[in-house]
């Protein structure tokens, strides 16, 4: 049934239970709704910081108010590329763990799942060398808003990756230790979507930063 | 496929010790308490503050140890304990956890565990928000809206400990109620028992759900928010702190946003409103239709008005802002979508209305309760109105009559609703009856204080009152008169806030003395009064999930054999039987 059908049922009018299947024969798992459902809250922390970043830069003509007259764009160094396509092959890894539990290849997915996990930390070490190259270089946080901008949007999105690795640690724990195979292949794709929509907010981050 | 814990008690956690039982505990039902009675703890901090306010504003001088900053610390603290940690606590955390899965028909929330944490972090947010108390300095006196750059510049008590423990809890607390809200917003979702439709669904779970979606999609604006002026704060970058002038010294800081941040703080203050108020709408109208024996008026009109509702009030925020200066247009836009809210919401107004509207009312104290949030709900609506314009809410704004429209609509209105909310399920949630002479006092005292309290305050406004100043001095516009009111007003308050003891001293004595409750006292027809015990059980419904027949609110049904049928009862149930018909 759609949205707009169930929304406008008259329950008053048609009571019984014949129309309806056991709940468990059509629902996804809550585990997966819970992860869609922090997609939402996420995409809203990032599109306001990416809201502010605009305003404080003072997008002419648009939202400017006398801000942005201060602010001195960070410069771009190699590192940057290097740790977006460790991420963006981080992401890849995920995807052919996905791809193996579906075919119940679980040597290969456990191999996968290893590689997506590993390829995730050194993005984070690799941002946090990021974070080091710009500091010796003199771009500190309090120096200029494009700075420290930059530090607050690759922490919060460092964290939302550290946070994965946690659960993509915990798949491999429940690998070890041979839990259900259903639950195992339910959390690598989760994972695996989870990483894709960190992808996709660094690909729009980086872009950002890039831009401007 | 996969299976979700509504369906089966093995993967549920069974514990064994009495902490597990009780301070750690994964079950819903124990968490809400906690919530509750946490959020009502730190609530009653906010409530001495409010006389304290009080006793300055109504006798000036004659409380010497009340100084200016002492006074704009009670404000701002007042403001953010009642808005945030009370009644967004209460409602969501309390409410919410209590009633969505026995509402639903589901033994527990989908994330147990994440649940519990949310508690936790929801209590260390209180503790770290109270510290502010015992900081250098004090709390806060920035204002509940904490704007920069007066929330962190020179001048303003609390700038340097005080701000940081409230920013730091506030961003705690978001953290817990994001764990909260995925597990309400999941488990509605998911966990509802076969038969129960979306539109089955009594309004209470309505509210709650979409309270739930809008906390988590308004609150990341206050997260950042906080982040980026803890930031300014402690490691001098410049967001929101422009260049100024600050103690004859220039500042540090250059070209930040001051606006900026009051365009992140109302993109979640405005929805917050909303997010206390969905689900009070919610809780009323369950009370409203239970009390009167009468089906709710205009069901599916009830639900689609809370989804518009909560939709427009994202579209809206900058209707705080109107005196902070912005384009026109802008003005405009915003006191337009303001206007088209009160379309659903007088949509819900009048369906409560016509639901009492020959209905067999049985004015019991949680009715009365809903009555008094019509009147209440109905008198901050329309100030509303007034302050929604900007050409009226320019004169209008900081003055008394702001302070009255929002503690009408959503001060006083959600907390009458949680009042009528506990009397009307402190039967199922404890298995004991209150004390209804001092249910009645209670609620008297409560409803005539209140608007002794905040109908003066309107007036007070319109002549021009000052909200947030310590004393009012020699003003040659302001009469003795408003003097004598605002004595009044403090009489009034003193008086309201001595009443509460008497609920205070009902619920306790009650739950150690009270009679026996009967396991469905008001004959409702929801689901969470049909459990298999009265307070319900661990897992709630016993060795079988119970099945949902019909909407819940099948109540004076032609020919049935009660004045309600259970939304559990079998259809063949409510055929005519010989002894009903005449």
């Amino acid at each position: 049934m759609s949205l707009i059908s169930r929304l406008a049922e008259k329950s008053w009018e048609t009571p019984g239970i014949d129309r309806y299947r056991e709940p468990d024969s059509y629902r996804p798992a809550a585990a997966t709704v819970g992860v869609y459902v922090y997609f939402g809250v996420a995409t809203v922390i990032f599109t306001l910081l990416a809201a502010a970043y605009l305003v404080r830069m003072g997008v002419p003509g648009a939202v400017d108010h006398g801000t942005g007259d201060d602010w001195r764009p960070m410069p771009e160094p190699p590192l940057l590329w290097i740790n977006t396509a460790i991420l963006l092959l981080s992401s890849l890894a995920w995807e052919a763990a996905t791809r193996a539990s579906r075919r119940d290849d679980v040597p290969r997915m456990r191999t996968m799942v290893l590689a997506g996990n590993a390829l995730g930390l050194l993005f984070l070490v690799g941002q946090v060398l990021l974070w080091w190259h710009y500091q010796t270089a003199g771009y500190y946080l309090s120096a200029n808003p494009a700075n420290a901008f930059f530090y607050l949007l690759t922490a919060i999105h460092g964290l939302h990756l550290a946070g994965g690795i946690f659960a993509g640690g915990r798949t491999l724990g429940q690998m070890a230790i041979r839990a259900d195979g259903q639950r195992i292949c339910r959390n690598v794709r989760l994972c695996t979507i989870y990483w894709h929509y960190l992808l996709a907010v660094w690909l729009l981050l980086a872009a950002l930063l890039v831009a401007t | 496929m996969a299976t979700t814990i509504a369906d089966d008690l093995r993967p549920m956690h069974h514990p064994k010790t009495w902490v597990g039982k009780y301070v750690w505990s994964q079950d819903h039902k124990v968490i809400a308490i906690q919530y509750g009675v946490t959020a009502i703890a730190i609530g009653l901090v906010a409530l001495v503050l409010s006389v304290l306010m009080r006793l300055q504003l109504g006798f000036p001088g004659l409380f010497p140890w009340i100084q200016p900053e002492n006074y704009l610390q009670y404000v701002s603290m007042h403001g953010m304990i009642m808005v945030v940690y009370l009644l967004t606590a209460l409602l969501l955390g309390g409410f919410g956890n209590y009633m969505i899965p026995l509402m639903i028909g589901a033994r527990d929330m989908v994330f147990p565990f994440v649940n519990m944490l949310s508690y936790w972090i929801y209590l260390l947010s209180v503790l770290v928000l109270v510290s502010g108390f015992f900081v250098p300095g004090g709390p806060t006196g920035a204002g509940w809206t904490l704007y920069p750059p007066q929330a962190i510049s020179e001048g303003t008590p609390g700038n340097q400990w005080g701000i940081v423990t409230m920013l730091g809890s506030l961003a705690i607390f978001i953290i817990a109620f994001t764990m909260g809200g995925l597990n309400y917003v999941t488990t509605v979702l998911q966990a509802r028992t076969r038969g129960m439709t979306l539109m089955r669904m009594p309004l209470t779970v309505w509210g709650i759900f979409i309270a739930s979606i809008m906390g988590l999609l308004a609150f990341p604006a206050l997260f950042v928010a906080a982040i980026m002026m803890l930031l300014d704060h402690l490691l001098g970058s410049s967001f929101f702190m422009p260049a100024m002038m600050t103690m004859g010294q220039e500042s540090s800081t250059q070209g930040g946003s001051p606006l900026l941040f009051q365009h992140l703080f109302w993109f979640f203050g405005h929805p917050e409103v909303y997010i206390v108020a969905l689900p009070a709408f919610g809780i009323v109208s369950d009370l409203i239709s239970v009390h009167a024996r009468k089906n709710i008026f205009g069901y599916r009109m009830m639900v689609w008005a809370i989804v518009v509702i909560g939709g427009l009030s994202f579209l809206v925020w900058a209707h705080h802002m109107y005196v902070s200066g912005m384009n026109p247009y802008f003005g405009f836009f915003f006191a337009t979508s303001t206007l088209i809210i009160a379309i659903p919401t007088a949509i819900k107004v009048y369906n409560w209305l016509l639901t009492l509207w020959r209905g067999d009312i049985h004015l019991r104290v949680p009715m009365l309760f809903a009555i008094a949030f019509l009147f209440t709900f109905i008198h901050g609506g329309l100030t509303g109105l007034f302050l929604g314009n900007v050409s009226v809410d320019v004169p209008l704004s900081d003055t008394f009559f702001v302070v009255g429209h929002f503690h009408m609509v959503m001060g006083v209105s959600p907390i009458l609703v949680i009042f009528g909310a506990i009397y009307h399920w402190y039967p199922k949630i404890t298995g004991r009856m209150w004390n209804e002479t001092l249910g009645q006092i209670h609620f008297w005292v409560t409803f005539l204080g209140v608007y002794a309290v905040y109908l003066p305050m309107h007036y007070l406004g319109i002549l021009g009152v000052p909200r947030r100043y310590y004393a009012l001095g020699e003003t040659s516009f302001i009469p003795e008169s408003a003097h004598l009111a605002n004595e009044a007003i403090s009489v009034a308050a003193i008086v309201v806030f001595a009443a509460q003891f008497l609920f205070f001293y009902n619920m306790i004595w009650s739950y150690f003395r009270g009679p026996k409750a009967d396991p469905n006292p008001w004959g409702a027809a929801s689901l969470e009064w049909q459990t298999p015990e009265t307070p319900p059980g661990h897992g709630n419904w016993g060795p079988r999930l119970p099945t949902v027949y019909r909407w819940a609110y099948d109540y004076s049904v032609p020919h049935a054999a009660r004045d309600f049928i259970a939304q559990n009862e079998p259809p063949s149930a409510d055929a005519p039987s010989e002894e009903v018909l005449p």
